[in-house]
């Protein structure tokens, strides 16, 4: 069977023209490769929907994948279905009153995305940060990194076909939600991060939940590593399938563990750091393979690494205040707002205006999310809304490199290279 | 204003003034990050300067700004990363409302492809010579451009064919 045309033989009924062109740019992807005989039955050629709605695809990924038997001969990635333009949002609220959205983008790590968006908006308006502050947002922020990675382990292995798995990981992501939630006061969108600061200071008991589970972690790691290092099965699904080769891996701008795994040691935190990355020592794991066992093994190792730091961190957390406490640039503490009046004027403007850049200035600030680069562009008008904020997603990168390596791969493995790449679609979406 | 350039940055100018002298329009910092912003026509040949002769092999997003303004009105931006120094630059070229058009850099690197197609999508910025100019967040029927500033926050009732809420009859 030829496919030389296959808009003649899918008949959409929605989207109409967005179909036509999606099917129309497949067809076009490598116009260069071969025409294979008809006769022969083991070269069937089929189109293949995966997705939105798939239990393997993270989220609401399109796949149209181009089948010669088993093989993916082309693809194509559809996103958008998550679209809720953030962006256009950003631009008709103030910096604080966006922060909620960026717990809905990548939604596996809130606490990454708020202490981006906020160092951010410090960088441009210039607003100090007191140490104790940046302690806490690197606790949140590696606490956020381990459930992330923890996630990705449970699904990837489920894709490769360990069921129980997800349950064991999902027990440890339980441990650090409810770390979460006596940190913040909310165990999933935590929001806890702000302008200037942090909301709230970190209780001894939320002290003492992170190094119970500092205790209790590196067992578990341990067990992972004992389950899945020497697993034939666990291997064979992931080892040479879905390489990233070295030398492409910079041309398809690959970013985060994805990166790591091909032999590039690109960490934000160790490249341009920010917070107090520079105070603490840790590792940035590389390897040098590409395939899903080199990401495997980078983001193990990363969780072996945010445990470090997060000792550290403990170890250094300094005291004194919060906030930043200049009521110009920051929410005054809520005992000012219950207590005095210029408290609660300046809560009121706070929430009203909040803090305004100088007007044409201009930005960026990335930070290390567990999924890669996440950058937040910002320009100012000199209201206390953003001209023009722009998110540089690592999801968004990192599934466009999922395009370029899908090409050849068994359509079997497919659920294991995206489960590999841990793309979130609410934040590649926007 | 004056300059505090990094001395891997003043090497990058001063090589860039060298090569393009009447193709950077302005060079400026604002919030400790360098802007370049430079001739519309020049951006691959410039961009491909700075990959092959400064080492900015890795292109970190591309990006577009509305600036409202009667002439010029669109901004594109080059988010360039140099692993070897370790800086980072960006490039910014400006475009026309009445028919924006940059060129392509997928050329250069082939990660603008899926960069230009948002920008493309957002803005309607096109660019020539790309191997797959589609819409990537919305679909092509959708006839907007939902990062301009005249689109309504609210949208457009009706520009977008939505799923019925009953099952289907046929």
């Amino acid at each position: 069977m030829k496919l030389t045309d296959i808009q003649s033989r899918v008949h959409s009924t929605f989207f109409t023209e967005h179909q036509k062109q999606l099917y129309q740019s497949l067809e076009d992807k490598h116009t260069t490769i071969e025409e294979y005989d008809d006769g022969d039955p083991l070269t069937t050629k089929m189109v293949l929907n995966m997705g939105p709605q798939h239990p393997a695809t993270h989220g609401v990924l399109r796949l149209v994948l181009q089948l010669d038997g088993e093989t993916i001969e082309k693809n194509k990635l559809d996103i958008g279905y998550l679209h809720r333009g953030v962006e256009k949002i950003a631009e008709n609220k103030t910096y604080q009153e966006f922060m909620p959205y960026t717990d809905r983008m990548d939604y596996l790590s809130p606490y990454s995305n708020n202490v981006a968006l906020c160092t951010a908006v410090e960088k441009i308006a210039g607003v100090p940060v007191p140490e104790r502050a940046q302690y806490i947002r690197m606790i949140g922020c590696e606490l956020a990194r381990i459930s992330s990675h923890l996630l990705w382990l449970g699904t990837m292995v489920m894709d490769a076909g360990a069921i129980s798995f997800f349950i064991w990981t999902f027990k440890e992501r339980e441990k650090i939600y409810d770390i979460m939630d006596r940190i913040a006061g909310h165990r999933f969108t935590v929001s806890h991060a702000r302008i200037g600061g942090v909301a709230n200071d970190i209780t001894d008991e939320a002290t003492g939940a992170i190094k119970e589970f500092m205790e209790s972690f590196p067992g578990e790691l341990k067990d992972y590593h004992k389950l899945l290092d020497r697993n034939r099965i666990f291997f064979d699904r992931n080892e040479g399938v879905g390489v990233l080769k070295t030398e492409d891996a910079l041309q398809f701008g690959a970013t985060g563990p994805t990166l790591r795994g091909s032999g590039f040691a690109l960490d934000i935190r160790k490249v341009f750091p920010y917070l107090k990355y520079d105070d603490v020592e840790f590792k940035v794991p590389t390897r040098l393979e590409g395939d899903n066992l080199a990401r495997y093994y980078v983001r193990m190792e990363e969780m072996h690494e945010s445990i470090r730091i997060i000792k550290q961190c403990l170890a250094k957390l300094p005291r004194g205040p919060i906030r930043t406490d200049n009521a110009k640039q920051a929410y005054p503490s809520k005992d000012e707002v219950y207590y005095s009046m210029e408290g609660m004027i300046h809560d009121f403007m706070m929430t009203d205006t909040g803090i305004c850049p100088p007007e044409g200035a201009e930005c960026y600030h990335a930070v290390e999310s567990p999924k890669g680069e996440l950058g937040y562009y910002i320009q100012s008008d000199g209201t206390g809304h953003p001209w023009r904020l722009k998110i540089n997603a690592p999801s968004f990168t990192n599934l466009q490199v999922l395009e370029n390596i899908l090409d050849g791969e068994m359509v079997a493995d497919t659920v294991v290279i995206i489960g590999g790449v841990d793309p979130v679609l609410g934040e590649a979406d926007k | 204003m004056s300059l505090e350039l990094s001395e891997t940055l003043q090497t990058t100018v001063n090589s860039l003034t060298e090569h393009f002298p009447d193709k950077i329009i302005e060079v400026y910092q604002s919030s400790g990050d360098t802007f370049i912003r430079i001739e519309t026509d020049a951006v691959v040949s410039i961009c491909t300067h700075l990959k092959n002769e400064l080492h900015y092999i890795y292109l970190s997003d591309i990006f577009g700004i509305d600036r409202y303004t009667s002439g010029e009105r669109f901004e594109v931006v080059y988010n360039l990363l140099s692993l070897r120094d370790v800086a980072r630059v960006f490039l910014k070229v400006r475009c026309e409302e009445a028919a924006p058009e940059v060129d392509s850099v997928t050329s250069v690197w082939s990660c603008a492809n899926w960069f230009e197609r948002e920008v493309y999508d957002m803005f309607g910025v096109t660019f020539r010579n790309h191997p797959d100019l589609r819409r990537i967040f919305m679909p092509e029927d959708f006839q907007y451009f939902p990062l301009r500033k005249e689109f309504p926050l609210l949208g457009i009732p009706g520009s977008i064919e939505l799923p019925g809420t009953t099952p289907d009859k046929d």
